[in-house]
């Protein structure tokens, strides 16, 4: 059984939905406070959404020197499976896990609804599940998630096809579109070797019909086949 | 020796900047013709310890280097005075 991490920073709001949903898709998931130094084994880390230290200063720019975040930083570089949802991708960006960064929305307003966005890498931990190309209508609830980086940083992330989710935007329905302004309508990237993933949907927020949708628990089932950490 | 720095953090030119761009449009509204280009960043301010100032200006830029600016997105400058 996969042992998963999710990491509670002050400020988290999304920690027991990720704890939740990581159980429901199998996994067995503990909750690690940001100022422990050990993820405790796990062989996944999930930083949840929220928003941490108030989103003081840039959001995630203070929660990337929580102690935590060095184990993190040890996992990740080891190959480990790490995913930033929301705020964790904010803080992926501000800790150099990810590049890039995210800016305020284009539009200045907090948006808060479902989008559709499309899966365009499936060679991760957290989407192995879906199949390429699949639409999926995940919850959105972000004041800064306009995704800026350089033009050749844009260029790379497409060529090595690193770009995980991708928002809809030729979808006729009412709620397509981009809806930050990110550039090339990006929605999630990877790493270099696709095991650190930030999103900036919330795939724990949709994980039961019951409540709407379960489109997002496929990022939870993913994981049931991420690598196993080894820990010395 | 104390000094005082100020730093001053702006998002890139080239990025959009929609706070500066709403702030724009409120002041062409308001009669403000001829208003262009408006940008938003941020100013800090912070008392530093340092044997001279130069020294005290590498602390800062170390400082704004690894937290007050981020390198993705924003400028930065430093202005340092004695205390």
């Amino acid at each position: 059984m996969r042992k998963v991490a999710v990491v509670r920073f002050p400020g988290s709001n999304s920690e027991m939905d990720a704890m939740r949903a990581a159980e429901m898709a199998g996994a067995d998931a503990v909750l690690v406070w940001h100022r422990d130094t050990s993820l405790g084994r796990a062989d996944v880390v999930v930083l949840p959404g929220g928003f941490s230290y108030g989103d003081y200063l840039r959001s995630g720019a203070i929660a990337r020197f929580s102690p935590i975040m060095a184990a993190v930083q040890r996992h990740a570089a080891a190959g480990g499976a790490v995913l930033g949802i929301c705020n964790g991708f904010q803080i992926l960006c501000e800790a150099h896990l990810l590049p890039g960064a995210l800016m305020r929305n284009a539009g200045l307003t907090f948006v808060s609804r479902r989008v559709p966005v499309t899966v365009e890498r499936t060679t991760t931990p957290f989407t192995s599940a879906y199949e390429r190309g699949t639409a999926l209508s995940l919850p959105v609830a972000h004041g800064d998630g306009r995704y800026v980086a350089a033009p050749e940083v844009l260029a790379t992330l497409e060529a090595d096809a690193r770009v995980v989710l991708r928002y809809t935007t030729d979808d006729p329905g009412a709620d397509s579109g981009n809806p930050n302004g990110s550039a090339h309508n990006i929605a999630g990237i990877c790493s270099a070797d696709g095991n650190i993933v930030g999103i900036m949907p919330h795939p724990e927020r949709a994980i039961d019909r019951e409540i709407g949708s379960d489109d997002g628990l496929g990022f939870f089932r993913s994981l049931l086949a991420a690598p196993v950490a080894v820990h010395a | 020796m104390s000094f005082r720095v100020r730093v001053r953090v702006m998002p890139r030119a080239a990025l959009l900047d929609p706070q500066g761009q709403a702030v724009e449009n409120a002041l062409v509204s308001l009669g403000f013709a001829g208003t262009g280009d408006v940008r938003i960043g941020r100013a800090i301010e912070l008392d530093v310890a340092a044997t001279s100032r130069d020294a005290a200006v590498a602390r800062a830029k170390e400082m704004c280097d690894r937290l007050l600016a981020n390198p993705v997105t924003e400028d930065y400058t430093v202005e340092v005075e004695t205390r």
